[in-house]
């Protein structure tokens, strides 16, 4: 992990205020709302509004988040991208002291990502990928790649929910180095690429939390390589379904956040047609086009049913071993009373 | 466009040098020369002891450098995240000289209000991005580091990977220490990839003495007599800041 530096050197009270040296602003110390390899985030009020007070000791990465939030700030339409920047400022605790670099943004509230899942239930994960997607998509369009993205770094607000990316620390200009990342999303770390910024290195990130999500404790390189993750995407049904798409994201092969968007989806779409108890209404009032579409279908159809079938072979040999385990349990106990 | 080089010495070890020069001493003598020491100290489950974490901060705080301790899992982030670190003292110096040349005397980054100093952090982010830089790797192979050689040899792996993503140049090169013969062993010379590290370093032996300050002394004479980044402070005023100020 990259988390492991300094931890919060500053330790600030709640109630201490803290006065920008060059615009003059106040803001009050609520609390801490976490630290990373950059800094420490405060929860903070300004004129009764809560806000997120982010500092550090290194002025050197504050400033260049700050450039990253303001290059999002110039981005059209809704702000999703990251938290936006209020203020930046110098602030010294002694008089004639060093002064300590911060920045202020709007405040992101809610859980992160693997708590929200935890807590409302899967379903909702497919939906908070597709936004997360179209927010990538922007993002890579004005020239960036997000870097470190992680669940950490995933807030879900609403209601409605709605995920947000906080901590831009790692947020790259396009055709540079990678500033910063954590192994398990990182696809160097599993052999699988380079660490360019290029916003194919994000969507392997973004595959790596879709696979973080059923697997919540993560797990260990072992062989490394695209095996190993495809042998964990098997293991899980919720992921299982989604092997084809997530496997092209792993080996790069999306450029655009879009593309990987639209596959998710016809998964979700193709849903109600695949399953059998349904009548196939939709192909009925289909066009050619929807015609042509059923060649595959019927294929896939196929896939589940043989999937099906093993599911059923492996729950005979399930029962076979219960039934042995028992069977041996009781010999022994009869043995015993013999003796 | 800036032409500097950075020259880096990447010090991994886990624990005290026990013969020859005093190493902190010889990281001072490295910075004179322009060149940076870093410092990361392996631990596993045995700790590193008072002494041997003196030395390790000493030698990164005369070498100009950074220094961490991390237990070996963690290697491979630290390896790079260090060097990065580094790198980016050693642009955030020439910057702040450069700034000093332009605005007198007090004046650094850190005296300039927010906005500008957005502006000169642009150039630094790019400076990073493009400057040259040579790395220095010196193993320590004492018989307490065997077993955690496999992971370095990962975390340097790594270290490649992460670097050669920029657009600037890289050039490697691994020393390890005690040698077979000589105090210090040269493994492998300044090349752009580290690729070939993992067929040198699985016939690595181990073993004896720890001469952490023979070892700086034999790296700082591996650095040709190229100039060093300090000197192209006095050579080129360059316009290239200017624009940003």
């Amino acid at each position: 992990m990259m988390n492991h530096t300094l931890k919060n050197q500053y330790n600030l009270r709640p109630g201490t205020i803290i006065t920008g040296k060059w615009h003059g602003n106040n803001y009050t110390i609520v609390k801490e709302l976490g630290y990373g390899a950059n800094g420490v985030v405060y929860l903070a009020k300004h004129k009764n509004t809560q806000v997120a007070l982010k500092m550090s000791d290194n002025g050197m990465s504050i400033t260049s988040e700050v450039n990253v939030l303001k290059s999002f700030a110039k981005v059209q339409g809704p702000q999703t991208l990251g938290p936006s920047l209020l203020d930046v400022d110098d602030w010294r605790i002694l008089q004639g002291g060093p002064a300590i670099s911060f920045y202020v943004m709007e405040y992101i509230q809610g859980p992160d990502l693997l708590s929200f899942l935890h807590k409302k239930g899967k379903s909702w994960a497919i939906v908070l990928f597709l936004q997360l997607l179209s927010d990538l998509e922007v993002l890579h369009e004005n020239g960036w790649v997000f870097g470190d993205l992680k669940p950490e770094n995933l807030i879900v607000t609403g209601p409605p929910p709605r995920i947000r990316c906080i901590d831009v620390g790692g947020t790259t200009m396009q055709g540079r180095a990678i500033k910063e990342f954590t192994e398990f999303y990182d696809r160097g770390y599993w052999g699988l690429g380079s660490r360019k910024a290029e916003p194919s290195y994000d969507l392997f990130s973004a595959a790596m939390i879709m696979i973080n999500s059923a697997y919540p404790n993560r797990f260990k390189k072992t062989t490394g390589g695209i095996s190993q993750i495809r042998e964990a995407i098997r293991q899980k049904p919720e992921l299982l379904k989604f092997e084809k798409a997530l496997v092209k994201a792993l080996q790069g092969h999306y450029s655009h956040a879009k593309q990987m968007r639209v596959d998710l989806l016809n998964v979700m779409v193709d849903k109600p047609i695949l399953d059998p108890s349904l009548p196939p209404k939709r192909t009925d009032s289909g066009t050619t086009v929807n015609s042509q579409k059923k060649v595959p279908q019927a294929g896939r159809q196929m896939t589940r049913q043989t999937y099906r079938k093993k599911k059923k072979k492996s729950g005979w040999t399930e029962f076979f071993i219960i039934a042995m385990v028992l069977g041996i349990l009781y010999a022994l106990y009869t043995f015993n009373k013999l003796l | 466009m800036y032409t500097g080089k950075i020259r880096q010495i990447l010090l991994i070890t886990d624990g005290c040098s026990n013969q020859g020069d005093d190493p902190i001493a010889m990281a001072a003598l490295a910075k004179e020369q322009g060149i940076t020491v870093n410092v990361i100290g392996v631990t596993e489950k045995d700790i590193i002891d008072e002494k041997g974490m003196t030395e390790i901060e000493g030698i990164a705080m005369s070498g100009g450098g950074v220094s961490q301790i991390v237990y070996a899992e963690a290697l491979s982030q630290t390896v790079q995240m260090v060097t990065r670190k580094a790198m980016n003292q050693t642009i955030q110096g020439v910057v702040n000289s450069q700034l000093q040349q332009i605005l007198g005397r007090s004046q650094s980054m850190e005296d300039l209000p927010p906005d500008k100093r957005g502006e000169v952090m642009e150039v630094v982010d790019e400076l990073g991005e493009t400057v040259e830089l040579e790395v220095l790797i010196l193993v320590d192979t004492s018989a307490s580091m065997k077993h955690k050689l496999p992971t370095v040899k990962e975390a340097l792996l790594d270290l490649s990977l992460s670097l050669n993503a920029r657009s600037g140049e890289n050039q490697f090169s691994v020393y390890v220490f005690p040698g077979k013969k000589n105090d210090v062993e040269k493994l492998l010379d300044w090349t752009p990839k580290l690729q070939s590290l993992t067929s040198i370093f699985s016939q690595l032996s181990t073993g004896g003495i720890t001469p952490t300050g023979p070892a700086l002394r034999t790296a700082l004479s591996s650095f040709s007599q190229k100039k060093s980044i300090r000197s192209l402070l006095s050579r080129d005023d360059e316009s290239y800041f200017e624009e940003s100020i």
